[in-house]
């Protein structure tokens, strides 16, 4: 993203003049206060919006352009609402739906859809109407028919809303695997103790601008709002010696012993 | 005073119960933490609590929940919103009108509350969630946590005694969510209300509770105060996402170090905050410094 900036139709600026690279095997997560512009900046990606000003350039396509049908066979992305993505009659069809678009048929895409639906601890709903399943259900069904087309590039927009720490582990740990590959990962989340866990690198945004970008220790260390419990406690206990940079209780006990 | 017997809730055409056999009581004033991995049917207890089960969502319904004495099987959703208020985990399905005020007003309105009720209310309540800067906003137009703020001050207006919020927080950042919590904590603290808090992120939250509920597969699997239930392991077994802090003190604990976190006149070893957390570490390091 070169010098982005976007204006929404009441005047509403929301992205001042964004300057962001991401490259193939990084995990981003996108942090800021509400309305600090992450959705919209993320927007960008494939093509939902396009830039008031400025470029964004995905591989060497300008998305300016391109299609947003062009560019979701690179990117996926996956909405903070997950009703927004459910619309079939089972389970299984949201992720046969994503597939026939991209025209992935029979034997390869009955193989994807079994091992998404797996992966995702989807398989006992497989059949059922996806509105009637809970909060966390939806939204691993919402991630799973984006997920199925293996996109280059896949942004979620708050997925873990709904689920309990078992589940985001292990869909952490699956964006973490999935980025190698030449994959990218960008996550926006207020999550913090999943990003201090989970994430690679930070990108803070407030009023549109993004305020500091860099590896996740640096970012949430010292983080006044944005700190992990851990490393609030760690700032406490300076004066013992105790390293003011841990983020988990993971790494605190390490540096306890 | 929630008073829930034997309930037993099957979905139309659901083959198996969304809630089993669950016996509960809940007092006023309590303020309650229910969690539990996803689809344990924390969403439908919160449903029978206004009678949305089975007023709205049909399906199939024994036992017996009683909310201020009033049987919620045979009381109309409109009497028990009075009562309890609701908030929902997706502000989208709750937020019916196409600006904030209009917003808070619409639940007085449709209850036949005067002008001046009316409006000293929304007053009120916007101030409360510190949301008065966004009276005169499209609610189409705000952001997924402003919504959720707007939801919760359209439900305070209604001053109902039990109070339930499903993931209040989930689309909140660090700040907006902790304005929430305190709002949430001072309704129950000052004004006795009763507070029922689905989460699945507890850190921030178990410090203010009095009780922590488990809901997984429909039953209750575990219930008690914060400390026990989070140092217990077989709640973690169950996904439940214990606070960082308490996950610490419990390896600190096993590596033999021992963690005295001092509560008024109680010992204990499992702190709930960063500052219960600090000095019972302090202790230990000073303790095992040569």
């Amino acid at each position: 993203m070169k010098n982005l900036w976007h204006g929404y139709p009441d005047g509403f600026v929301a992205v001042k003049g964004i300057n962001l690279k991401v490259c193939p095997g990084e995990f981003v997560a996108i942090m800021g206060r509400n309305a600090s512009g992450k959705t919209t900046l993320v927007k960008h990606f494939n093509g939902l919006l396009k830039p008031t000003k400025g470029d964004v350039i995905l591989d060497d396509i300008n998305t300016k352009e391109a299609t947003v049908a062009e560019l979701s066979r690179k990117v996926g992305y996956v909405f903070q609402n997950p009703n927004d993505h459910l619309f079939c009659d089972t389970v299984e069809e949201e992720l046969t739906f994503t597939l026939n678009n991209l025209e992935v048929k029979g034997e390869e895409a009955e193989s994807l859809i079994n091992q998404t639906l797996e992966r995702f601890g989807l398989m006992q709903y497989r059949y059922q109407y996806p509105r009637f399943l809970s909060g966390g259900e939806k939204q691993r069904v919402a991630l799973a028919s984006i997920l199925v087309a293996q996109p280059q590039v896949i942004i979620l927009d708050e997925p873990t809303r709904g689920m309990e720490y078992r589940l985001k582990a292990e869909l952490m740990r699956f964006l973490d695997e999935y980025r190698i590959d030449g994959r990218a990962v960008i996550l926006v989340t207020q999550d913090v103790e999943m990003v201090a866990e989970f994430s690679d690198r930070v990108v803070l945004l407030s009023e549109g601008k993004i305020v500091v970008d860099g590896p996740k220790r640096e970012v949430l260390s010292r983080a006044l709002l944005f700190s992990p419990q851990i490393n609030r406690l760690a700032q406490a206990l300076k004066s013992y010696g105790v390293p003011d940079n841990i983020l988990t209780a993971d790494e605190m006990i390490e540096a306890l012993a | 005073m929630i008073s829930i017997k034997n309930l037993t809730f099957y979905y139309s055409g659901g083959d198996k119960p969304s809630l089993r056999d669950i016996n509960l009581e809940i007092g006023d004033g309590e303020f309650v933490l229910l969690t539990g991995p996803s689809g344990g049917g924390k969403s439908s207890l919160c449903r029978c609590l206004n009678g949305l089960i089975p007023h709205f969502y049909g399906g199939k319904i024994t036992g017996k929940v009683e909310v201020n004495g009033l049987d919620v099987t045979k009381h109309s959703t409109r009497e028990l919103a009075t009562m309890v208020g609701m908030v929902f985990q997706d502000p989208e399905n709750q937020l019916v009108a196409t600006d904030v005020d209009s917003e808070l007003a619409f639940g007085l309105e449709n209850l036949a509350f005067a002008k001046e009720v009316i409006a000293r209310r929304i007053e009120e309540a916007l101030d409360t969630v510190g949301i008065v800067n966004l009276r005169h906003r499209a609610t189409s137009e705000l952001s997924g946590g402003e919504k959720q703020r707007v939801a919760i001050a359209s439900v305070l207006a209604l001053y109902p005694d039990i109070l339930v919020l499903d993931e209040p927080t989930s689309e909140l950042d660090p700040k907006g969510a902790e304005d929430v919590l305190n709002v949430v904590e001072r309704l129950n603290d000052e004004l006795g209300i009763t507070v029922i808090l689905v989460e699945h992120r507890l850190d921030r939250v178990v410090a203010h509770s009095d009780r922590v509920i488990v809901l997984e597969n429909g039953m209750i699997t575990a219930d008690g105060g914060p400390r026990s239930i989070l140092s217990d392991g077989r709640v973690s077994q169950s996904g439940v996402g214990i606070p960082p802090i308490i996950k610490l003190a419990q390896a600190v604990k096993s590596r033999g170090m021992s963690l005295r976190v001092k509560r008024s006149n109680f010992i204990d070893d499992t702190p709930l905050t960063v500052k219960e957390g600090r000095i019972a570490l302090a202790k230990t390091l000073r303790h095992s410094k040569p």
